[in-house]
Formats: C-alpha cells, structure tokens, sequence
C-alpha cells in the first residue's frame, strides 16, 4: 500500500482543478467533486496508516528531480508512522469539515471556489506531510500558506477580511523566510535536502566538534542556528510567539476554514515539521535548539491562555486557544516528548476541529460571535451542546477524553525533563480549564441574552443580496436559535466520538511492551542512542493535572456558571491585568505602532526622499543637460556650420571665376587647341 | 620643276582650308567636310615624303590606305550621328545640339 501513497495528494488535487475550471458548471454538485476525492485519499491514507500500524517497514520513494553537478535534489514521499498517522488524521477531519461545509456554505454564491480552495489546501498539506526532502516540504508548505490566505479572505468584500488575510500572509512570511534560509543553509552544509541524508549527516556531525558562527558576543554552533532558523517556519505557521498575531485574526475566514486550517491542519503543519526535523533539533550541541523550541512553546502556551481568558468573541477564544495547544506541542516536543507533542497534535486536531465546527453551528443559529449575546443554548441545541461539551473536556483535559491522555503525557516529560517548564504548562492547563468553561458557562448555559429582532449584516455583500441569498451563518432570522441540519450534526457527532477514543491509544498497556501503543508507533531512534528513556505514566502526576483541569472549571462554574462572585468583582481585584489581557497583552497594537505605521512611515519618508532628493537630482541632471545642448547648439550653428558653409563659399567662388571657359562649344576648344600649335610652331621657328 | 616643297604648302593650304571649315562652319555636315579636308592633307603629306624621301618601299602609302579607310569610318558614324541627331531636334546646327550641357 505504502507505494500508493502518492496517490493521497493527488486526488484533492485533481478535485481542485475540476473545481477551479469546471466548478461554475457543477454549481450544487460542487462538493460531492471534492468530498469523493477526499474521501479517495482517506481511503488509501488509512490502509497506508493500517499498513504502517500492523508494523510494516517505513518505505522512501525518490527520483532525481534536478541535477547539478554532483549536486541531485529529489523528489519523493515518506511513508514511515509520523506521516501515515498524519495523512490519516488529516483525511479523517478534512472530509469531515468538507461534509459540514455543504450545510455551513450553502446558498454561498461562490460555493464551488470554496470546495476548490479546500481542495487545493488539502492536497498541499498531504504533500508537505508526505515529502522525502526539505524542498517538496516547503512547496507543500507554500501552498497551504496561499490557500489560508485565499479561505481566510473568502469574504473578499469585508475590509476586515481583506486586512486579515494580509496580516496573515505577511506574518508568516517572516518566519517562511527564516525557514528558507534555514533550507538553503542545510544545502549548503551538506549539499542535500533529503530528509533522510540531512538527518545521517547531523547525526554523525553531532559526535565531532562543531562549526561556530560569531554573532556578535556569543557563538552559535552551525547547526543550531540552522535549526533555530528552519524553527522560523514552524513558529510563523503554527502562531507561536511572536509570530502568534495572525491567527485570531483569521477567523474572519468562515467556520470550516477556521476549523480545517486554523485549528487542525495548516497550523499542525508547523508542528509536524518540528517533528518530521527532529533528528536536525536534537543533535545539537546540548539539544540547545530543543531548548529553544521547549520554552518558546511554554511561554506561547500562558501566554495565549492568559489572553483567552478575557475574550468575548467565541472564535477568538478558540484561536488563543489553539495558539496556547500548540505551545504545548512545541513545548512537549522541546522537553525530549518527542511522542508526546505529535500525540497531542493528533489529539487536539480532532477536538479542535469539533469544537471549531460547533462554534460554527452555534454562530450559524444565534447570528453572532459575542458569548454575552449568547446564553441558555443547551436547551434549543442538544447536538451542538453534547458535542461541544466533549470537545471541551477533551480540551480541558478531563479523564477519559482524548486531551487528558495527550496533555498529560507532556506534562509528565516535562516534570522529568525540565521542572519550570511543569510548572508554566501546568498553569497554562488550569488557565485552559478556566476560558473553555468561561466560554461554555456564557454560551450555553443562563438565560438567552441575544437580541430579539437581530440587525442584519451591515456588510451584507451586494452578490447575496443580487442571488437573493443569505450569506453563510446569517439565514432567516428566529427569536429563538434553533439547530442546525443533519450535514452539519453528523461531523459533530463523528468528531466527539473520536474526541472521547482517540486518546485512547495512548492508555498504558495498550502497547507490545507495557507502554502505551503511541508510544511504540511514534518514537525517535534518536532517544535510545542517547540513552533518553521516556518516563512512564504516573498516577500520581496524572491525578495532579486532573486536579488541576477540574480547578480550572470549578473556578470558573463558581463565577460564570452560579455566579457566587460576580465576574466584575474579580475584574476589580486584577486591577490593570483586565485591560491588558483583553487588549491581547497589546502585542497587537505595538506590532500595529512598530511595523505596520513604522512601515508606512518609513515608505512615506523614502517617497518624500524618492520626489525630492532622488527625483530632484535627476532633473538637475536634465537641466545641465539642456544647458550644455544650447551651448553646444550654439558651436555647431556658428563654428561648424560656418566652416562647412565657408568651404562651400570658396569652391562656388572659384567655379564661377573659372566658368566662362568652360562653354560647351567644341569649335571653341579646337580655335585655342589650334592656336597653341601655331604659338608653339612659331616658338619653334623663332628659335631655329 | 616641281619638289617637296610644292606638296607640302599644298597640303598646308589644304590642311589650313579644312580648319577653318571646322572653326567657322555651324553646319554638323560642313564640319565633317572639314574634318575630311584634313584628313586628306595629311594623306598628301604621307605620300609626298614616300616618293621624295624613301622611295625604295611604300610605307607612305599603306598609311594613307589606312586613313582614307579611316575616313570612311569617320564619314559613316558623323553622317549617322548628323542624321539622328536631325531626327530628334530637327537640325544639323551644333550650337543647337546642346542636350548634354548642364
């Protein structure tokens, strides 16, 4: 099966272009194109997946793509169980997310550049996910950053859309560009981008003294740099800090983009890659990129908590959340949990997805993203509420969900491995327990709070409007919300029963040698070298972060669900920390100060520069030009012209002294010709 | 008795009839009766220096042979050149034949 795996990317691709040339034609048909290529896909990605699971050997295909020298880059697919996992987790929810978003688009005049879209992101997060070499790697990871750009602004008539899909694009071009200098700095190192040949190089190179680069005062080893470089992609992709700013901002895309890419798949990307690379983190001097990676990760993990803490607007709450999950994949994957991080990048994939899709479906009733217009939901959205309620424990970690047996898995590596990183994470956990059930608290218990007759949409696009259609999430308007159609439940349903079994694969025992299944499916041969042994599960530490979760939501339940301590109270007693975590820490603000206005300052200033100095110089350049040229002019008409004319002059003075001899008559010549002999005869005889 | 000396005034009288002729005639064939004139001349000299100077071959008259020959040419070409010449401008007058002149 494993030589099929080529055939995983190819079918959303296809689907993508059927849609993209075909799409307008097919019109309602549209998603059944691109849900029978996934569903294509997820076949084979799961026998590929099976195949690995029942212990099959990791197979590599590669075929020279571009020779230079002795230089040959390849192109080809991995299938070893980090990727078939992934592929099969990304099939599984990206065709669940395609089935809701038949009912979420619905009646979306460009409902077929969606799937289209959709399709195209699917089939370059498969081919990042599946790549043999840094480059295909990063075409893959190229791809899925222009098809978040395009979904993000789907709504392309909404300005705020507009400013987030650029905000989004620019923002994690920076990291991209750290990341292709990365690339290019392992080419040029070991002259490959193979996966398999970079990672046999750095591990050999780790038993030698390394190459140092002098930054300033410090010296940096060659290859940590190069990791922390090639970090820079995965830390844009994956809204770590400070490069997180772009992801709440793109939930202006709709729901199932949110939840497909912002939530399951594109920002696991960075993730994976961490993983996928982690031979190049790992045998650096020390594991000092690991360092790096492990506390980048915690401080992302608080810090995006800390501010979900004082959202309102249900997506951006999800957002900050997902930023601070994958600031626990990173920092699980940085304290030496190199199954633990990919475990909860699989776990969170399905319960962030479900959680995404039901905001959705709450969005889709209520005509709103504000939880204090919400309330009392649970009453007229029993799927929604039940399903939501599952991804929320999974996410809070609460035992047996999925979340409880990932999160704790890295909070257990980093008690071992790096105490004050337990100590941030396990905050982080509590503060997660506390916004998720702040949001459930206000969403979907109390009373109703939303108004009665809800105002339309003032950006109401005029293409709805013309095909006398609602836009997505603003369909006829009910005093009471009411739920949503089967297309959207069914995904729901299919996303919580994973959310509760998913976990389960990391139960201890459920492996060959007593460990947990994950981790003798998922696990770096790196480790055993260095003599790393993963610490075993521990009742005890499971039992704390347990304690921990239930904190969190009993905090929570006692201020917004019974309301013993009125929520303005407690404002009153963190003082200016309100503000400051409801103004997202203001690392938004000073990038809008610093970059943004900095920026069109700077171009304001170079323009004025660019009129003035640049602009001036080139007409003073002109002017003394023309200057010279009138001189010039001046030479030529008088001096040149006047020599040429005064040789005219003096030939035409001279033909006209010398033209009357010249009359034509031939009896003329002949009398002077006949004169000269008689002058010379004479001469001749007056000599004689 | 007559000498060399008869022929040659002879032919200088002659030779002096047919210049003035050329200089003097406007006619295209009066000049070409000139140009004869000369031609002769020269011929009366040939043969004078022949019979008075080396009797012995007759080299003087192969040349005159050959001018007299040379004439007909010349006679042929002018008479023809006179007759178109006549045909396009309608006269022999070679102050009229002025085509060529610039």
């Amino acid at each position: 099966m494993a030589r099929l795996a080529w055939l995983i990317p190819l079918f959303p691709l296809v689907s993508y272009g059927v849609l993209a040339f075909r799409g307008r034609s097919l019109g309602e048909r549209a998603p059944y194109v691109a849900i029978g290529a996934m569903a294509l896909s997820a076949l084979v990605a799961w026998a590929v997946f099976l195949e690995q699971a029942l212990g099959a050997e990791p197979f590599v295909w590669r075929a020279a793509w571009a020779v230079g020298g002795e230089r040959v880059i390849t192109v080809g697919y991995t299938v070893d169980p980090l990727s078939s996992i992934t592929v099969a987790m990304i099939t599984l929810v990206g065709g669940l997310i395609f089935v809701y978003s038949v009912g979420y688009m619905h009646g979306d005049p460009y409902y077929a550049r969606f799937f289209a879209f959709l399709s195209l992101f699917c089939a370059g997060m498969l081919t990042m996910v599946l790549a043999n070499s840094f480059l295909l790697m990063l075409i893959g990871w190229e791809v899925i950053g222009l098809c978040s750009y395009l979904l993000i602004g789907f709504y392309f008539r909404r300005r705020s859309a507009n400013m987030a899909q650029m905000k989004a694009f620019l923002t994690t071009r920076v990291g991209d560009t750290l990341m292709l200098i990365g690339i290019m700095a392992l080419f040029w190192q070991f002259g490959t981008v193979d996966y398999h040949a970079v990672f046999e190089s750095v591990r050999k190179g780790a038993k030698e003294a390394s190459a140092v680069v002098r930054l300033g005062p410090w010296e940096v080893p060659v290859v940590t740099l190069t990791a922390l470089l090639v970090f820079g992609g995965p830390i844009g992709k994956s809204g770590q800090f400070p490069l997180h700013v772009w992801l709440p901002d793109a939930m202006e895309g709709p729901t199932p983009v949110s939840a497909l890419i912002h939530a399951a798949t594109l920002v696991a990307a960075g993730v994976y890659l961490v993983g996928r690379a982690y031979p190049l983190f790992f045998f650096t001097p020390h594991h000092e990129a690991l360092v790096w990676v492990a506390w980048v990760g915690t401080l992302t993990a608080v810090m995006a908590a800390l501010i979900a803490v004082a959202q309102d607007d249900i997506k951006r709450i999800l957002a900050y959340s997902t930023i601070s999950q994958l600031g626990f994949m990173m920092a699980g994957l940085g304290v030496l949990g190199y199954t633990a991080g990919l475990f909860h990048l699989l776990t969170h994939a399905f319960f962030k997805a479900l959680l995404f899709l039901a905001a959705g479906s709450v969005i889709h009733a209520v005509h709103t993203n504000n939880i204090k217009e919400m309330g009392g939901l649970w009453r007229c959205m029993p799927v929604t509420f039940w399903t939501f309620l599952a991804g929320f424990l999974a996410l809070a970690g609460v035992f047996p969900f999925a979340g409880f047996w990932s999160k704790d898995e890295i909070l257990l590596e980093a008690y071992h491995h790096n105490p004050a990183v337990y100590v941030l994470l396990t905050a982080a956990a509590f503060l997660t327990a506390l916004y998720m059930s702040r949001l459930v608290a206000y969403a979907f218990f109390g009373r109703y709070r939303g108004p009665e007759h809800p105002e339309p949409d003032p950006w109401l696009p005029e293409d709805y409007e013309r095909a006398g259609l609602h836009p997505p999430g603003h369909g006829h308007h009910h005093r009471q919300p009411h739920e949503s159609p089967p297309v959207m439940t069914v995904p729901l349903v299919v996303l919580a029963f994973f959310a509760l079994v998913v976990g389960f694969v990391g139960v201890p025992g459920t492996g060959p040698d007593g460990g947990s299944w994950i981790h003798h499916f998922l696990k770096f041969e790196g480790f055993e070298e260095a003599g790393i042994h993963a610490p075993s599960f521990s009742w005890p530490l499971a039992l704390r972060s347990l304690a921990v979760a239930l904190a969190g939501i009993g905090v929570a339940w006692v201020v917004y669900g019974l309301r013993w301590v009125r929520s303005e109270q407690v404002r009153a007693w963190i003082g200016p920390l309100y503000p400051f975590l409801r103004h997202r820490m203001y690392i938004d603000t000073v990038y809008g100060w610093v970059f943004v206005r900095g920026g069109l300052a700077l171009a304001t200033g170079l323009r004025w520069f660019d009129v003035h100095v640049v602009d001036g110089l080139v007409n003073l350049v002109g002017w003394v030009t023309v200057l010279l040229s009138r001189l010039h002019r001046l030479f030529d008409t008088y001096v040149v012209d006047g020599l040429v004319n005064l040789v005219g002059w003096a030939t035409r003075g001279l033909g006209s002294l010398l033209r009357p001899l010249q009359t034509g008559r031939a009896y003329n010549y002949i009398l002077v010709a006949a004169a000269g002999v008689a002058v010379l005869v004479l001469v001749s005889l007056w000599r004689l | 008795m007559i000498g060399l000396s008869h022929y040659l005034v002879l032919s200088s009288l002659l030779f002096g009839l047919g210049l003035y002729g050329v200089l003097t005639r406007r006619n295209a064939v009066a000049i070409l009766m000139g140009i004869e004139l000369m031609l002769n001349a020269a011929n009366v000299n040939f043969v004078a220096f022949t019979r008075f100077v080396d009797p012995t071959f007759v080299r003087g008259h192969v040349a005159a042979l050959i001018v007299i020959t040379l004439a007909a040419c010349e006679a042929v070409v002018g008479l023809a050149l006179v007759i178109n010449a006549y045909r396009h401008l309608e006269t022999v007058n070679v102050d009229q034949v002025d085509l060529m002149k610039g």
